[in-house]
């Protein structure tokens, strides 16, 4: 299973024009100049690519940062 | 009737009931399905259960049924994927219920001479894809557009044989495809402000439209889109 790093670097690559330093665990990414509902479309696409894992409205609307992005993800990939 | 156990499926066969029609329902599921067969009004209905993307379920319904005067090909399924996570196994589960399962059951239909003349075929299509075309929305957009397209060749070819064959454009209808978590409430309210009409479309909306096309009101209708839709698609 990816490491949290791992998922910090995918969650970056789905922009286009942020800088890479501006990713990090505790990135509230809502607050990035970039971030869209078409991206937020890209990361639940790359989320369930990359783990088996379908991330759903509800799941986005409980988390702020990538961290509790990954922690949702594990508490899945746990379940399951 | 597909798609028959659930949704606008449900509610067409519902409204084609109080008007007098003997619906054949069919769907996947069981409950479901006899659900709808239970708030259908008078007698003469039937239910078969089957898979429309199991072609021995399809050939099985196909050889059941008999002198149609009508067909509505509602089943189908919803999908969010970005472009660029859409490969092909996401077209193909797609496809495989919202344009192969119709077509190929409307071709056998039309092979082994089950509709009756002056039969009318309502395909449920969308505005996604084929007027509206929101980001996301591809991979279910493609499917539609295609059936959009063989609607157009089917209304053509079946002419002569004084078949008509139409398609129901809904715009977002209050039915299980959307309210399966894939969006927030925040999100449904914010876009439903964009409806002209401030809404989203109710089942029943879409049910009086198809039965306008299945009815002989519509007789000199066919090859024809009708968009549902709240004005959201007016430009």
């Amino acid at each position: 299973m990816k490491t949290l790093d791992e998922f910090v670097q995918l969650f970056a690559e789905q922009f286009e024009e942020t800088e890479q330093n501006q990713f990090t665990p505790s990135t509230d990414f809502r607050s990035l100049d970039e971030w869209s509902s078409l991206i937020g479309l890209s990361i639940i696409a790359m989320v369930d690519e990359e783990f088996g894992i379908a991330l759903n409205a509800k799941d986005f609307r409980q988390v702020t940062t990538i961290n509790d992005l990954y922690s949702i993800i594990c508490g899945k990939i746990n379940e399951s | 009737m597909t798609g028959a156990s659930s949704g606008i499926g449900r509610e067409t066969a519902i409204q084609c009931s109080k008007l007098g029609a003997n619906v054949i329902i069919t769907a996947r599921n069981v409950d479901r399905l006899k659900e709808t067969l239970s708030l259908l009004n008078g007698n003469g209905h039937e239910m078969i259960i089957a898979d429309l993307t199991d072609q021995e379920d399809v050939e099985r319904l196909v050889r059941t049924v008999n002198g149609l005067n009508g067909a509505v090909l509602c089943a189908g399924k919803g999908m969010t994927s970005p472009f660029a996570f859409s490969s092909r196994d996401k077209y193909d589960a797609v496809f495989d219920v919202n344009f192969f399962a119709p077509v190929e059951l409307l071709r056998l239909f039309i092979k082994q001479k089950k509709l009756e003349k002056h039969a009318s075929v309502v395909f449920l299509s969308s505005i996604g894809g084929v007027e509206l075309f929101t980001p996301g929305n591809g991979v279910y957009g493609a499917s539609k557009a295609a059936l959009n397209s063989t609607m157009k060749y089917c209304a053509k070819e079946l002419a002569p044989k004084k078949i008509r064959v139409n398609a129901v454009n809904p715009g977002m209808v209050n039915t299980g495809m959307i309210q399966d978590g894939r969006f927030t409430e925040e999100q449904l309210a914010l876009n439903m402000e964009k409806y002209p009409l401030k809404r989203y479309g109710e089942p029943l909306d879409i049910a009086l439209g198809v039965v306008y096309l299945l009815s002989d009101a519509s007789s000199w209708v066919t090859g024809h889109s009708l968009v549902i839709d709240g004005g959201i698609t007016v430009k």
